[in-house]
C-alpha cells in the first residue's frame, strides 16, 4: 500500500511540475505585451519600457519560471499586472464566489439526481423510468449558456425574482449572496444532475445483478428494499467518483456560466486576464485548477486502492 | 430549537435588508468597464478617470460639463513672455486627503514627475513643451514653455495631469490620495469602489455622502440592475437597444449627450490596396451611415464627415463630402482598376465595432469588396493593428478630446502623411487668435475629408440612464469623467 | 425476459436517426439553397417575429434565421466532425500501441500523457489556444480535438488490453504474425463498435464545445453564421426579441439530443450482450 501510494505521489508531482512548464511556456508565446494594454494607445516607447522594467517582464523567460515556480510553491503568487495587488489575494476573494457556487450547484445536482437515479433503477423499465431517462437525455442536450439565458429571460427579466447577475458580496447579508448565486448554480447543475442520475441508476443496476442481492431478493426483500439497505450502499463508489470530478469540473467550468452572470468568480478572472495579458494571474489560476483536478484524481485512485487492493497492481 | 431557526432567519433577512432601507444620500453608479488600478497617471484605461476625476482628484484646471477649461486647483493664471510663461495662483487652504497641506511643491513635483524618463504616464505629449517648473511661494507657480502655446490650460485639464503628493503617490494605484471632494473608502476588486464625502474639502462640499462605482459589463445585467434599482445611474449605458424601454418608464430619465469619441474606419494608409485616394474614397462612399447608426447603436450616434466633434464650435459638416452612393464606389473602384480587393477588418471588442463591422463588411461587400472580420480583444488589437500596423481596416472610437492631431504624426497606427495639413497644424499651435484658431481647424478638417484618410462615420453618443430624481449629473463627456461634486437627490 | 430481435434493436435508433439525418440535410442542403442570404443585412427588417416570409423571424441585423441555422449547421459538423477525427486519427493508434507494449514505458508516457491533458479543464485551454493563436474554426477545431485524443487512446487501450488476453490472438501470434499486424489486422476490426458509438457521443460534445466557444467569441468569425455566435448576439437582445436565443438554442438541443440517442442506439444495437443487461 505504501508503495503504491509513494508511487502515486511521484506521478502526481511530476504532473504538477510538468503542466507548470506547459503553462508557463504556452503563455510565453501569448501575444500581446501587458504593458502596452495598460498603458493604452498613445504610450509612447520609453513609457512602455520603464513599465516592463517595474513589472519584472524584462528577464530572460527561464529566470521568470523559476521565480514564479518558487514563489507558487511559498505560496507568494506574484503581483497581477492589471490590478497591482497580490494575486493571491485576488485568488483567494474569487474563491469566496467559486467554491459556494461549485458546492451550491454540487448539491442542487445531487438533491435532483438521488431521487431520480434511485426510483428509476427501483422501477427499471416504468414509465417513470423511462420519464426520467428521457429528461435526464435533455438535460445533457442542454447547453448550459442556454439555460442560463433561458433562466434569466423567465427568473429576472420577466418575473423579477432574481437579479439578472453580478454579486452584492457576502457582507450584504448571506441570503443575498445565495440568491445572486441560485441561477448560476441551477444552470450549472442541470446537466450535472442528468449524469449523475444516470450514472446512479446504472450502477444501482450493476449492483443489483450481483449475487449477494439475488440472495437478498430470494430472501423476501423488496426491489426497494433491496436497493435501500445494501445496493445503494456499494454503488456509492462509481457515483462518488463521479462527484469528485463534477466538482473540479464545477470549479473551473463555471467560466461561461460566471460571464453570463457576470459573476466575479475564478472562471471569469482567468477569461479577464487573458483579455488583459495580465498573464502571471492565468498561470496561477491555471495551475491551482489543474492542483485541484489532479488531487481530487489522486484521493479517489488511493480511495479505491486502500477499499479493493487488487486496484494497486493495474489501472483504471 | 425552531425558536433558535427563527431567529437566525430573522438576522440573515435583517442582514440582507439593511441597504434596502438605508436614506438616500448616497448613489450607486454603474460603469462597464472596472479600472485596472486607480492612478490616472500611470495609465491609460478611461475607467481610471470615470472614477477618480474631480472626484478624487483634481488638476490646476478643470473640464467643465460644456467641454470649457476651469479653474481648479489654480485660481487663475497669467500669460506673460508671449505666451512662453503661464504664472498660477494656487487654491489656499487646500489639503491631501491624508492631511498634508498642498502647495507649489506639489505642483512642481507632480508635473516633472509625468515628464521623468521612468515615467509611466499614457500622455506624456501634454508635458513635451514644459521646459521647467518654478516655485514661486507657497501658492504662485510658473510653467515655463518651449513653445508658446495657448492649449496650457486645456493640456494640464486632462485627468493624467492631475496633481499629486510626493507623500502618497506610492499607494495611488489602489489607494489614491488627492485633494478632491470625495475620499477613496474601498475597493472590491471585480464588483465596486466606494468612496465617501470629503468633510475637509476645500471648495462647495459635495451633496452626497458616499458614491459607489458597480462594475457591469453585460448589458443584459445592465439592464436588469437598473430595472432592479441596484444602480441608480449608468452615465454610459452599454446597450442603447434598451433605451427605448427605459425611457419610457416614468422612473428613469434617459440623458442624451455628447462625448469626444470620433469612431472611425481607420484606413491602413501605407497598405499597398488602400495607398490610392480612389479606393479610399470609394470605401467612404459605400458606407451607409444612417443604416449604419441605427444598425449598431440604435440610432443613438451622430453622422460625421471628418475627424471633429460636431459639438465643437470649429466643426464643419462635411458628411456631403462622403454621402452613401454605391455606384459612384463602383465607377471609383473601376477607374483605380483594383478589382477582387480583399481586406481585413480588425474588430476590437465594443459593440460599434463589432455590430458595426458585420454591417460595414455587407456594405463593402455590395460594392464589390470583401472583407475577412477578425475580432480581436483589446490587447491583440493594440499588438497586432495600434503597435503593428498589420490591418487593413479597423473601426475604433477615437475618444480623447481634440485629438485631430494624430492625422500629423506618419507612424501614428493609420499612417497618414501629409505636408500641408502639417503645416497647418504648426501654425495652429502658436497661433493664440480664436477667430484664426477656428479658420485652421476647419482647414485641417477639409484636407483630412477631402483625403478620404478613414471612413468617418458618427460621434459616439453619451446615452446615460438614471433615476429620474437624481439631479446633476454630466450631460456631455468632454473628458471620461463622472464629476459627482453635484448631484444629489430630488424630493 | 425475451430475447429482443434486431428489428426492435433498430427502431430505438430511428428518433436519434431522424434527428441527425434532418441536421445533415440541412447542413447540405444550405450549399444549394437557403430561403434567404445569410449575409444580406437589411436593418428596417430586423428582429421581426416568426412570419410566413421568414419562419423564425429575423436577427438584430434583419437577417433571416432560419437560413443562418441552416448554414450554422455546416459549421458545427465541420468543426466537430474533424475535432473527433484529430481525437480518432492520434488516440486510437497510441492507444493501440499502448495496448501492445502493455506496462512498458511508452505504454507509461502514452497513459501519463493523457493524464496531464485530463488535468487540465478543457474549456480554459481552449480558450487559451484561442488567445495564443487567434479566434477563428480552425483554432477551435484543434482545442476541442486535441481533448478528444486522450478520450480515443484510453477506451482504444482497454478495448485492445482485453482482446490480448484471448486466444485467437496468440494463434495469430503463433502464426507468426508481429504485433503491428495483429493490433491492425485482428484488434482494431474488434474494436471498431465501441469506437463508433464513442465517437457519436464526442461528436455531440464536440457541438456542445463549438456552440461555447462560439458564445464566448473564440470560434468561427463573422459573417459565417455559427450558433454560438448567434446566441452570444441575442444575450443583450433578450429582453426585447427573445425569440433571437429561443431558435439557436432549441437546434443545438435537437442536434445533440440526436446524436445522443444514435449514440445509445447503436451500442444497444451492435452490442446485443449490453442491450440484454440493460434492458
Amino acid at each position: 500500500m505504501l508503495r503504491y501510494f509513494l508511487l502515486r505521489l511521484g506521478s502526481l508531482i511530476a504532473t504538477l511540475v510538468v503542466a507548470s512548464l506547459v503553462i508557463f511556456f504556452v503563455l510565453e508565446v501569448v501575444p500581446g505585451d501587458p504593458a502596452s494594454y495598460m498603458l493604452g494607445i498613445n504610450a509612447s516607447e520609453e513609457t512602455l519600457q520603464a513599465l516592463r522594467q517595474e513589472l519584472g517582464l524584462n528577464l530572460s523567460p527561464p529566470l521568470r519560471y523559476l521565480s514564479w515556480i518558487s514563489g507558487l510553491v511559498t505560496g507568494d503568487f506574484g503581483t497581477s499586472y492589471t490590478y497591482r495587488t497580490p494575486v493571491a489575494g485576488m485568488i483567494s476573494d474569487r474563491l469566496w464566489i467559486s467554491l459556494p457556487l461549485a458546492i451550491y450547484a454540487l448539491l442542487i445536482s445531487i438533491v435532483i439526481a438521488f431521487p431520480a437515479g434511485v426510483f428509476s433503477a427501483a422501477r427499471r423499465g416504468s414509465g417513470f423510468d423511462t420519464g426520467i431517462m428521457g429528461a435526464t437525455q435533455l438535460g445533457i442536450a442542454i447547453p448550459n449558456f442556454w439555460f442560463a439565458m433561458m433562466l434569466v429571460f423567465f427568473f429576472a427579466i420577466k418575473l423579477h425574482w432574481f437579479s439578472a447577475g453580478g454579486f452584492p458580496g457576502w457582507d450584504q447579508g448571506v441570503l443575498n449572496g445565495l440568491k445572486s448565486l441560485t441561477l448560476p448554480a441551477i444552470a450549472l447543475a442541470l446537466p450535472q444532475a442528468s449524469i449523475l442520475a444516470r450514472v446512479l441508476r446504472s450502477s444501482l443496476l450493476d449492483v443489483l445483478n450481483e449475487d449477494y442481492l439475488r440472495t437478498a431478493r430470494a430472501k423476501g426483500l423488496t426491489r426497494k428494499q433491496a436497493i435501500i439497505r445494501h445496493a445503494l450502499r456499494n454503488a456509492m463508489i462509481p457515483v462518488l467518483t463521479i462527484i469528485g470530478l463534477q466538482f473540479s469540473f464545477l470549479l473551473a467550468g463555471a467560466i461561461i456560466i460566471e460571464n453570463v452572470f457576470f459573476l466575479p468568480g475564478l472562471g471569469r478572472l482567468v477569461f479577464q486576464s487573458i483579455a488583459q495579458r495580465d498573464l502571471i494571474v492565468v498561470e496561477s489560476v491555471l495551475m491551482l485548477l489543474v492542483f485541484a483536478v489532479v488531487m481530487v484524481t489522486f484521493a479517489v485512485d488511493v480511495m479505491y486502492a486502500w477499499v479493493d487492493p487488487r486496484m494497486r497492481g493495474r489501472r483504471k | 430549537m425552531l425558536k433558535s431557526f427563527r431567529l437566525i432567519l430573522f438576522s440573515l433577512l435583517m442582514l440582507s435588508g439593511v441597504t434596502a432601507f438605508a436614506a438616500k444620500s448616497g448613489i450607486t453608479i454603474g460603469m462597464q468597464l472596472e479600472p485596472p488600478n486607480l492612478d490616472p497617471t500611470g495609465g491609460a484605461a478611461a475607467a481610471i478617470d470615470e472614477v477618480v476625476y474631480a472626484n478624487i482628484f483634481e488638476g490646476l484646471t478643470r473640464f467643465a460639463s460644456d467641454g470649457s477649461i476651469q479653474p481648479a486647483l489654480a485660481k487663475g493664471w497669467s500669460v506673460e513672455n508671449e505666451g512662453k510663461k503661464y504664472v498660477f495662483q494656487l487654491q489656499e487652504n487646500v489639503q491631501f486627503h491624508d492631511g498634508t497641506a498642498f502647495t507649489a511643491d506639489d505642483v512642481k513635483f507632480s508635473i516633472e514627475r509625468a515628464q521623468a524618463e521612468e515615467s509611466t504616464n499614457a500622455q506624456k505629449g501634454l508635458f513635451e513643451n514644459i521646459a521647467g517648473v518654478e516655485v514661486l511661494d507657497d501658492s504662485t507657480v510658473v510653467v515655463n514653455l518651449t513653445n508658446p502655446d495657448g492649449n496650457l490650460p486645456f493640456n494640464l485639464a486632462w485627468g493624467d495631469a492631475i496633481i499629486v503628493a510626493v507623500e502618497s503617490i506610492e499607494n495611488a494605484k489602489t489607494a489614491p490620495v488627492g485633494t478632491g471632494p470625495f475620499v477613496f473608502n474601498n475597493w472590491v476588486q471585480g464588483d465596486r469602489i466606494n468612496l465617501k464625502r470629503n468633510e475637509n474639502y476645500w471648495g462647495e462640499p459635495a451633496k452626497l455622502e458616499s458614491v459607489t462605482f458597480k462594475f457591469i459589463s453585460e448589458p443584459t445585467a445592465a439592464f436588469a440592475a437598473m430595472m432592479a434599482g441596484d444602480v441608480d445611474a449608468f452615465p454610459v449605458y452599454p446597450a442603447p437597444e434598451n433605451l427605448p424601454q427605459l425611457e419610457a418608464d416614468p422612473r428613469f430619465s434617459v440623458v442624451l449627450g455628447s462625448t469626444e469619441g470620433e469612431t472611425i474606419l481607420s484606413i491602413n494608409n501605407k497598405s499597398e490596396k488602400l495607398s490610392d485616394r480612389k479606393v479610399r474614397k470609394a470605401i467612404a462612399h459605400a458606407i451607409d451611415r444612417s443604416a449604419l447608426i441605427e444598425g449598431a447603436m440604435f440610432g443613438y450616434g451622430t453622422p460625421i464627415g471628418t475627424h471633429f466633434a460636431p459639438h465643437h464650435p470649429a466643426y464643419v459638416d462635411l458628411t456631403a463630402n462622403s454621402n452613401y452612393d454605391p455606384e459612384l464606389s463602383k465607377s471609383l473602384l473601376k477607374e483605380a482598376g483594383v478589382g477582387n480587393l480583399e481586406l481585413s477588418l480588425k474588430l476590437p471588442p465594443p459593440a460599434y465595432a463589432r455590430r458595426g463591422g458585420e454591417i460595414i463588411a455587407s456594405q463593402l461587400r455590395s460594392v464589390g469588396i470583401e472583407t475577412k472580420i477578425e475580432n480581436l480583444e483589446w490587447a491583440q488589437w493594440l499588438e497586432q493593428v495600434f503597435k503593428g500596423k498589420d490591418f487593413d481596416l479597423t473601426i475604433v472610437s477615437h475618444t480623447e478630446p481634440m485629438d485631430i492631431g494624430i492625422y500629423v504624426k506618419p507612424d501614428y497606427y493609420f499612417q497618414y502623411e501629409n505636408a500641408e495639413l502639417q503645416g497647418v497644424m504648426e501654425t495652429l499651435k502658436s497661433e493664440s487668435d480664436d477667430e484664426k484658431r477656428t479658420e485652421l481647424l476647419q482647414q485641417a478638417q477639409n484636407i483630412i475629408a477631402n483625403d478620404y484618410v478613414n471612413g468617418f462615420l458618427f460621434q459616439l453618443a453619451k446615452t446615460g440612464v438614471a433615476n429620474s430624481k437624481i439631479q446633476g449629473l454630466w450631460e456631455n463627456a468632454p473628458t471620461q469623467a463622472n464629476d459627482l461634486t453635484a448631484v444629489f437627490w430630488a424630493e | 425476459m425475451t430475447k429482443p430481435s434486431n428489428t426492435t434493436g433498430f427502431k430505438k435508433l430511428l428518433p436519434g436517426l431522424i434527428l441527425v439525418a434532418l441536421f445533415f440535410l440541412a447542413a447540405v442542403l444550405s450549399y444549394l439553397w437557403t430561403p434567404y442570404e445569410v449575409d444580406s443585412i437589411d436593418i428596417k427588417n430586423r428582429m421581426a417575429l416568426p412570419n410566413m416570409q421568414h419562419w423564425f423571424g429575423t436577427d438584430h441585423f434583419g437577417r433571416d434565421i432560419f437560413s443562418m441555422l441552416m448554414v450554422g449547421a455546416r459549421t458545427s459538423i465541420a468543426v466537430a466532425f474533424i475535432a473527433v477525427g484529430i481525437g480518432v486519427i492520434v488516440g486510437v493508434p497510441l492507444g493501440l500501441c499502448a495496448a501492445a507494449w502493455q506496462g512498458r514505458w511508452l505504454d507509461e508516457l502514452i497513459m501519463r500523457s493523457n493524464d496531464l491533458i485530463f488535468a487540465f479543464p478543457a474549456l480554459l485551454i481552449a480558450i487559451m489556444i484561442t488567445a495564443v493563436f487567434g479566434p477563428g474554426a480552425v483554432n477551435a477545431i484543434i482545442a476541442i480535438g486535441i481533448f478528444n485524443i486522450p478520450v480515443f487512446a484510453r477506451l482504444t487501450r482497454s478495448g485492445a488490453m482485453a482482446l490480448w488476453a484471448r486466444e485467437y490472438i496468440l494463434a495469430a501470434r503463433v502464426a507468426g504474425k508481429n504485433t503491428v499486424q495483429i493490433s491492425v489486422e485482428h484488434i482494431l476490426p474488434n474494436i471498431l463498435n465501441l469506437l463508433i458509438v464513442q465517437a457519436t457521443i464526442q461528436f455531440s460534445l464536440g457541438i456542445l464545445a463549438e456552440a461555447a466557444l462560439s458564445y464566448v467569441g473564440l470560434g468561427a468569425q463573422p459573417p459565417v453564421p455559427s450558433w454560438g455566435r448567434m446566441l452570444a448576439d441575442s444575450q443583450t437582445l433578450i429582453s426585447i426579441a427573445p425569440h433571437l436565443a429561443l431558435f439557436p438554442g432549441l437546434v443545438i438541443v435537437l442536434t445533440v439530443l440526436g446524436l445522443n440517442l444514435l449514440g445509445d442506439g447503436l451500442r444497444d444495437w451492435m452490442d446485443p450482450q449490453l442491450r440484454r443487461q440493460r434492458s
